[in-house]
């Protein structure tokens, strides 16, 4: 009746030097030029000609087993757990990505035809989720500036809009009543423009070096780093140029809760708790706590890199 | 002279004693193996949180049981379930003002003052208090058995409180806490229904 999530034990979690010496092997697989971006592809398979250390932190990436057990993707269910159980037959082949509105080239690609031209880079983020805990994550990508630029944005073009997939019948948690989880779907995010195109913004395909896992959003997801998770949407169908700012999902559910910017501010609770401190999933246990707890930095600790952008702007108002 | 206790209490109360500890005893082997999942201080409040409201609901649910079943022995078991409703109620106030504020007296107090959800845990729990302390036999015969008896009806308060409580805090899936909800409106049906059959006999318990 009333189900406890499964505790992740520790002799479950990938021993960092394993993942090392698996991912030397796969850097050592030839003719991978493309592999996990072909038809087959399927979460887990390497992504060959990674460039490393784009950006990176002296901090421990977090596990690869808590960063695929430890999830919000509503879509899939509400419990952290849900993603990781709901999401393994999720269709993320083929699929097809729309750039719309204020731009002088719109498009409907397939997957494939729109990460072709970047070059995929891994780059070390961390994670703030709004539900004050955190997580390092070895992210592979490409500036999503790469693709604005593409489409060639009009004078109108103030905001990107991004869609999630609606898909029901693929997403139990898009399903109306009690066993929906009472968001209003498809899911909505969005950025300001220049957000949009700063160089830390991009689009993820890949963590760990492996092709994205389905619960952490593939095919294709956002990675905001200096903003709350929510925020960084996942399994992308549509990005749209608009000349408003964007009314996203978590805006509706929780007008006074969920800003449009939430950037990572222990400065400004949300109206339920304190966003002063964090916990980092896998590293912070409860003994380790009562001794230290580990403060939350303002834009995540990316203020030297984005806090411009928000120059002149009260943060508790445009929170 | 006391009546003699029925086999029945006799044996079901220490099984009972042992039932409603093993959450506890099974918290503890969890935090020993450091086995509460990646976010422990959010499993620690969940797990504690969630075993105060169902030992609350057991309470709750010991009078519409002994009258549809007859089986009035069940009362004898009453205090021991709201006991531990409130020893549950209290791990979950310590884990709340220990691992995961740190005793950060001033934050702790702004919580309290500042967020409805948690205004209204803090009240439920401070209600339980003087359930708690009153429910000795001694007790009852200080107070009178129909004083205590209605000292003791704050209870209702307490569980739609910890129901809301619980409601408030979610984001968006209201699924599990609806759960709690659903079940507390049965059982406080049960006693609207139960009073306005036969108001005779007062409010039932």
């Amino acid at each position: 009746m009333i189900k406890r999530p499964d505790p992740i034990r520790a002799a479950e979690i990938t021993d960092q030097a394993v993942y090392r010496a698996r991912r030397r092997f796969l850097e050592g697989v030839a003719g991978a030029a493309l592999a996990g971006l072909g038809l087959e592809a399927s979460a887990g398979s390497p992504l060959a000609g990674v460039r490393r250390g784009v950006v990176t932190t002296d901090e421990k990436p977090t596990s690869l087993s808590d960063i695929t057990r430890y999830n919000n993707f509503y879509e899939f269910g509400s419990d952290k757990t849900d993603p990781a159980k709901h999401a393994k037959d999720f269709r993320t082949r083929p699929w097809t990505i729309a750039v719309e509105g204020e731009v002088a080239r719109p498009a409907i690609y397939q997957l494939e035809d729109f990460v072709k031209p970047h070059a995929l880079e891994e780059r070390i983020y961390r994670l703030r989720c709004v539900e004050a805990w955190s997580m390092v994550i070895p992210w592979v990508g490409f500036p999503l500036a790469e693709v604005i630029k593409r489409a060639e944005p009009t004078s109108r073009a103030k905001y990107v809009e991004f869609t999630t997939l609606y898909d029901p019948k693929q997403m139990p948690g898009q399903r109306p009543g009690l066993l929906g989880t009472g968001l209003d779907w498809p899911y909505v995010e969005g950025l300001r423009l220049d957000e949009a195109m700063h160089p830390l913004t991009i689009l993820a395909v890949g963590l760990y070096g492996e092709v994205l896992p389905n619960q952490n959003g593939a095919p294709l997801r956002l990675v905001v780093p200096w903003k709350y998770g929510f925020k960084s949407i996942k399994s992308i169908v549509k990005l749209r140029f608009v000349e408003r700012q964007p009314v996203t999902t978590w805006m509706k559910s929780g007008p006074d809760e969920y800003g449009f910017y939430s950037n990572v501010n222990p400065d400004v609770d949300h109206p339920r708790w304190s966003q002063k401190y964090e916990t980092r999933i896998g590293e912070d246990s409860l003994l380790s706590r009562l001794t230290r707890k580990r403060k939350t930095l303002p834009f995540n600790g990316y203020a030297d890199e984005v806090a411009h952008l928000y120059a002149g702007m009260d943060l508790r108002k445009y929170f | 002279m006391a009546a003699p206790v029925p086999r029945a209490v006799r044996i079901g109360k220490p099984l009972l004693f042992l039932a409603a500890l093993a959450p506890f005893v099974l918290l503890l082997a969890r935090i020993f193996q450091d086995d509460l999942g990646p976010n422990p201080v959010e499993t620690l409040n969940r797990y504690t949180g969630d075993w105060t409201l169902r030992f609350l609901l057991f309470t709750l649910a010991v009078t519409p049981l002994r009258q549809l079943t007859g089986w009035h022995l069940l009362i004898r078991f009453r205090r021991m379930l709201g006991l531990f409703a409130f020893f549950y109620a209290c791990l979950h106030f310590l884990s709340w003002i220990w691992i995961d504020k740190v005793f950060e007296w001033e934050e702790i107090v702004r919580d309290v003052y500042k967020r409805p959800f948690i205004t209204l845990g803090f009240a439920s729990f401070v209600l339980l208090v003087p359930l708690a302390v009153t429910s000795t036999n001694a007790m009852v015969r200080r107070l009178g058995g129909r004083r205590w008896r209605a000292l003791h009806r704050v209870v209702y308060v307490i569980a739609v409180g910890g129901v809301v409580h619980f409601l408030w805090q979610v984001k968006s899936d209201i699924a599990e806490p609806a759960l709690y909800a659903l079940i507390l409106a049965a059982l406080l049906g049960y006693r609207l229904w139960a009073y306005r059959r036969s108001p005779a006999f007062g409010p039932v318990l």
